[in-house]
């Protein structure tokens, strides 16, 4: 079985700008991959290109097994959220469904999408305002309705670019909820974000985009294994850092005050816990009054793959 | 996906304002008429037709289709062709329409013959309410020609029926140049203004005499064309004239549009 989404080389120049640059990118069927990526990375191009959108400058991006060219691609069975949703706000979001569902070609096609189409306003929980204009839409509605509408053609790959914008936490958690119930069906999905919690809490796999290549791939958990960080709280600064000198594999970053008490900021490496530092320190008589993980944002993460620095807080 | 076209545009306001602006034109004419008869030899500055009014009816759609094509007609027609893409694009969802999937060059396509269809239809809605206000005010009586035989009304009724066919196929060359406009850009009024300034524009360089060089080549050359079939015998060579140009303005910009559209990066 071919891959749901493989890219080998992909490149989009601008003049001397590479908005992606030679990407390689394998999504296999049935996974839900997690792209991530500062904005500028080059993730909306790459999806543009993926959905025959944009022209490659360069490389292949094959979709459901078929070669992708602009304005040619295996689209009926892809349903995509390409940045915010759009839709024609004189029409309801029912009609606006109807006219998405009749636009593509195949009589049967078109039949089997408008009869799904009370099905999908009710899967996204717009059953009750299908008949309002989309003008009176709120942004939650409007992106309720885009993954909506890319669900109208019953894909076997959703592409979806930073789906729960707009959303409520409640709005989010049930978006993210229906994705993975969409991905234990068998569908394939492709969802790109700038927010690591974001895909970190369902995606199988979730790929770092940079300055226009990948440069990081794996289970979520992975990517912050080199980053590992923590802030811990002392009565004695110098003689705690004296204690992590000897137990090794620890590396301090930050230290306030050399004497008396203070805050000293870690990274762990060679699979050091912050309970095996905790238990170092007391050994070493340091009094620890505090000791919190400190989470890495996105941006430190993807600071530390591509330019192998920490982030200074 | 010109089905998709018709039953949008029937849902939206702007279509209905402009359909109840071109009714009311020949009604304005024939009620200003009613009001004022004009001088019956001051014939130069008035529409065709115009004169005629007071004594039958049957001159109101004529003298409609006549106010309508220069300006308004060239209005829906910026508003139809020229928004059809960029307008799209505009509110974003020409990349959801390109993804379900629409092919790029049928896409073009269905907005073209949609936009020749409303086209159409506004001039159907000008000759109706023209029929109908002129017949109840004057009457509908038998036609002089403007070579002066006459026509029976139903012989009349007919020509003034294919003076709107004539008028729509006429300005299909400029609705084409509208669709490859469209292709151009990515803001709906933009397209819509460049639009309209093109069928005007080359409205105004057919009336400069130093232009008579190229004005046979002008887009809207043979818009007037429909008078000659109100000749005895019918001016059939000036209509085929401005039926070619036409022609070929429709075919080199539906390709262009076409071409453009093809190559072109979606990034709106």
């Amino acid at each position: 079985m071919t891959s749901a989404i493989w890219a080998t080389g992909l490149s989009k120049r601008y003049g001397d700008l590479a908005a992606v640059d030679g990407l390689d990118l394998t999504v296999e069927r049935g996974e839900l991959y997690g792209f991530l990526g500062p904005n500028g990375a080059g993730k909306t191009t790459t999806i543009r290109m993926a959905l025959g959108l944009i022209h490659p400058s360069g490389g292949t991006v094959e979709v459901l097994g078929s070669t992708v060219t602009a304005g040619r691609g295996p689209f009926e069975h892809v349903g995509a959220l390409v940045e915010e949703p759009a839709f024609w706000s004189y029409l309801s979001g029912r009609r606006n469904l109807e006219a998405f569902a009749r636009a593509g070609s195949g009589r049967a096609d078109v039949r089997a999408r408008l009869d799904r189409i009370g099905h999908v306003l009710h899967t996204v929980g717009l059953a009750d305002a299908a008949d309002k204009r989309v003008k009176q839409y709120s942004q939650g509605m409007r992106q309720r309705l885009g993954i909506g509408l890319a669900l109208l053609g019953e894909p076997e790959l959703l592409v979806l670019d930073e789906p729960t914008n707009g959303l409520d936490p409640s709005g989010m958690r049930e978006i993210r909820e229906l994705l993975r119930l969409l991905a234990d069906g068998g569908t394939t999905i492709f969802i790109s974000s700038h927010l690591l919690s974001e895909v970190e809490a369902m995606c199988d796999r979730v790929g770092v985009m940079a300055r226009g290549k990948l440069v990081a791939e794996g289970p979520p958990g992975t990517l912050r294994g080199t980053t590992d960080r923590i802030r811990i709280g002392v009565d004695h600064v110098a003689a705690a850092q004296a204690v992590l000198e000897r137990l090794g594999g620890t590396e301090v970053k930050r230290a306030t005050s050399a004497a008396g008490p203070g805050v000293l900021e870690v990274t762990l490496s060679d699979g050091l816990g912050a309970a095996d530092v905790n238990a170092a320190l007391v050994r070493g008589g340091i009094g620890v009054h505090a000791l919190e993980p400190q989470r890495d944002t996105l941006e430190d993460v993807f600071l530390h793959l591509v330019e192998g620095i920490d982030v200074p807080r | 996906m010109f089905r998709v076209e018709l039953s949008k545009q029937v849902r939206r306001w702007r279509t209905w304002l402009l359909a109840a602006a071109l009714a009311g034109i020949p009604v304005l004419v024939v009620l200003a008429v009613r009001l004022s008869p004009p001088p019956p030899q001051n014939s130069q500055d008035a529409p065709p037709f115009l004169l005629q009014i007071v004594r039958n009816g049957l001159f109101a759609p004529l003298t409609g289709l006549a106010l309508v094509q220069p300006f308004f007609m060239s209005v829906a027609i910026g508003l139809f062709a020229g928004d059809a893409i960029a307008g799209e694009a505009q509110t974003g969802t020409l990349r959801y329409l390109l993804i379900r999937p629409v092919r790029r060059a049928r896409l073009i396509l269905s907005k073209y013959a949609a936009a020749m269809a409303f086209t159409g239809a506004l001039l159907l809605i000008v000759i109706a309410s023209g029929l109908l206000a002129g017949g109840v005010v004057f009457g509908i009586h038998p036609m002089p020609t403007l070579s002066g035989t006459s026509l029976s009304v139903l012989e009349g009724l007919a020509r003034i029926l294919a003076s709107g066919a004539f008028i729509l196929l006429a300005a299909s060359g400029i609705v084409a140049v509208g669709m490859w406009i469209s292709t151009l850009t990515d803001s709906g009024p933009g397209a819509i203004v460049a639009t309209v300034i093109v069928a005007i524009a080359s409205q105004i360089a057919d009336q400069i005499p130093s232009l008579h060089a190229i004005q046979p080549f002008l887009p809207t050359h043979g818009w007037l064309g429909y008078t000659g079939l109100f000749r005895f015998p019918v001016d059939l060579a000036t209509m085929r004239e401005g039926l070619t140009v036409s022609a070929a303005y429709t075919a080199a910009f539906l390709a262009l549009a076409v071409w453009r559209f093809r190559r072109r990066d979606i990034s709106a």
